[in-house]
């Protein structure tokens, strides 16, 4: 069975809802606390959504100097397996510096709650390959979602769009709702799959996301 | 070692949005005041320990830079606002 680990942030608090979806593609889960450094015998890292460290400074700024990301930078860069940052989890990637850009307040003022379409743009990673529907149905829930970079063309050049919004929630530059690193072994993403995994939570299309990367995992 | 006490000014870049501050200036401009421009920031105070300032300055803005701010978005001034003898 593919083992993936969960990191769990004082704060963060979509990792029950993470442990449910993963569980239903056919993940061996496991929870790994901020302070543990271990992180080799996963091959994948979910970094789900919540308040790390309170959002104090900003969304993601304090998380990013715990322990476990020096960990997590180091996985990366060694290819030892993917990581997906949902949310609270996007923003912890971004202020690391494992993705591109960063995510500011949402251009409405407001804190958006509900589900919304996103297109899949890059079809070739591990983490869309085996997705077959073209836009999926997946919820939001955040104040700080409006991604930004200043060189929006250099992710359009290397294809690390991962997931477009059909209607832009909360201003985001094209729409971005989700990127690619560049050696796409890093997704972050602010919809979050893990709560639309089932039917009886909606469609179940978030799921289509975690079997795509436990396939690919598996196929590898 | 000497203690120096800094202070971060953090400013969201020009074009970044903020929305605080627009909220704020509508409110403000709804009461009819001549105004625009509004923008929010952070004013962070800490103190160092140092030999000499000029390791002190470095230090400052090798935390502001690196912990403080996102250089994606945001821009910082660093002051320094006092020298205390250990």
């Amino acid at each position: 069975m593919i083992k993936a680990g969960i990191i769990v942030f004082p704060g963060t608090n979509c990792d029950r809802d993470a442990e449910f979806a993963l569980k239903m593609a056919g993940f061996n889960v496991e929870y790994i606390w901020h302070d543990f450094e271990n992180v080799k015998k996963y091959e994948l890292l979910f970094i789900p959504g919540g308040f790390s460290y309170g959002d104090y400074l900003r969304a993601g700024a304090l998380a990013k100097f715990s322990p476990i990301m020096k960990e997590v930078e180091k996985y990366v860069e060694e290819d030892r397996g993917l990581v997906l940052g949902i949310c609270n989890g996007f923003q912890i990637l971004t202020e690391a510096e494992l993705l591109k850009g960063a995510l500011t307040k949402n251009k409405s003022l407001k804190f958006i709650c509900r589900d919304v379409d996103v297109k899949v743009i890059n079809k070739k990673t591990p983490f869309s390959k085996y997705i077959k529907k073209e836009v999926l149905t997946i919820p939001i829930a955040h104040a700080e979602g409006n991604y930004y970079i200043e060189n929006y063309d250099y992710l359009k050049e290397r294809n690390l769009i991962a997931f477009e919004y059909l209607n832009n929630p909360n201003g985001s530059i094209g729409n971005i709702a989700g990127i690619y690193n560049e050696k796409f072994n890093v997704l972050g993403m602010m919809p979050h799959p893990e709560r639309n995994s089932v039917k009886t939570l909606g469609n179940g299309d978030g799921l289509h996301i975690l079997m795509s990367i436990r396939r690919s995992l598996e196929n590898e | 070692m000497k203690k120096y006490i800094f202070e971060a000014l953090i400013t969201l870049k020009n074009g970044i949005l903020d929305p605080q501050g627009l909220a704020t200036q509508k409110v403000l401009k709804r009461m009819k005041y001549p105004i625009d421009n509004v923008r929010f920031g952070k004013l962070i105070t800490f103190e160092i320990q140092a030999k000499d300032n000029v390791e002190a300055e470095k230090l400052a803005n090798e935390i502001t830079y690196n912990s403080l701010i996102n250089p994606v978005l945001e821009n910082y001034e660093l002051k320094l606002l006092k020298e205390i003898e250990a």
